[in-house]
């Protein structure tokens, strides 16, 4: 195999990795947190559309994580700087 | 494959390159200012509003409710630059139930002008809110050490902003064209419908987030030092 092949190989591998590993920690953070938001709008009904408000926010927060990951596995994936000369 | 709309070139002179995000941009911008502009025009002060007429409303009250909530009064001073950002990525994300349309937030060039739009507003709209030097005060806040902390995360949350909307667009367009490829013909509208919500959800976030960042730079600062 020649160095194109291991770039090609290293990036696809990383770019699983990156994708799995780095959804691990928002899935957990937006469980923790919608847990929360129900059970806040549970106890509070009347308060629902700001918790939701702020829910939203907040998830978009810890989203941004996993979207990042996923841009850069995208990266790796289609526009891999080091992958220039594609045989 | 495509990755992005910018890729598609659709006429070009010289220098001078037209691709697909930029069509799709000057497109959503002519059907929202016709549109408003004709719908407006029809509007008179009589006793039944038009259907049109109570639809926009419902729009325009919401948001104006929404930018209140956060705390920015009055809320008419910011819905111009606020609204419009809502508006823009709420029709980018519907339009998508057109054949052929790809939304012009898939691409990074769109969702980083809108983040730069948010960047440069925030101290113009933030000094309007509280004024120019409780703008300036809240990057000494609560401690002047703090200051480069400040400013690195009023460049951090540009990018953020910039690549989350990136990032959900790209990400439901590359998740239809794996279905596409894998089960055709039902998964791929159930995933569109998906999208629409998302488009939808991350259009309101990127407007509240804005709003947030500006009511934040004008906030009244409460016993500081």
């Amino acid at each position: 195999m020649n160095e194109h092949g291991w770039v090609a190989v290293a990036s696809i591998v990383t770019a699983g990795l990156t994708m799995g590993v780095g959804a691990i920690g928002p899935a957990l953070g937006e469980g923790r947190a919608i847990a929360s938001a129900v059970m806040a709008i549970a106890q509070q009904p009347d308060e629902s559309a700001t918790i939701t408000r702020v829910l939203f926010i907040g998830l978009a927060m810890v989203e941004s994580i996993a979207i990042y990951c996923f841009v850069i596995a995208m990266i790796l994936v289609f526009a891999n700087p080091y992958w220039a000369a594609r045989p | 494959m495509a990755l992005t709309p910018d890729d598609v070139v659709l006429w070009r002179h010289g220098w001078l390159v037209v691709n697909q995000t930029i069509a799709t941009t000057w497109g959503i911008m002519g059907l929202l200012t016709l549109g408003s502009w004709g719908l407006t025009r029809s509007f008179t002060r009589r006793e039944s509003p038009s259907l049109w007429w109570q639809s926009l409303e419902i729009v325009v009250i919401a948001m104006r409710d929404q930018i209140r909530e956060v705390g920015l009064r009055p809320a008419e001073r910011f819905m111009p630059f606020l609204g419009t950002l809502f508006l823009f990525l709420a029709s980018a994300a519907l339009l998508t139930i057109v054949p052929g349309y790809v939304s012009p937030s898939s691409s990074l060039s769109t969702t980083t002008a809108l983040a730069l739009a948010v960047f440069l507003a925030v101290p113009l709209l933030g000094s309007q809110a509280g004024g120019f030097r409780r703008y300036l005060g809240h990057f000494v806040e609560p401690v002047p050490l703090l200051l480069p902390f400040h400013i690195l995360s009023e460049v951090t949350r540009t990018v953020a902003l910039a690549v989350r909307l990136f990032g959900n667009a790209l990400s439901e367009s590359m998740v239809v064209g794996i279905m596409l490829t894998i089960a055709p013909f039902f998964f791929p509208v159930l995933v569109s419908l998906l999208g629409l919500v998302i488009g939808f959800v991350q259009a309101y976030i990127f407007a509240m987030l804005a709003t947030v960042y500006v009511a934040a730079a004008g906030r009244v600062t409460e016993g500081g030092p």
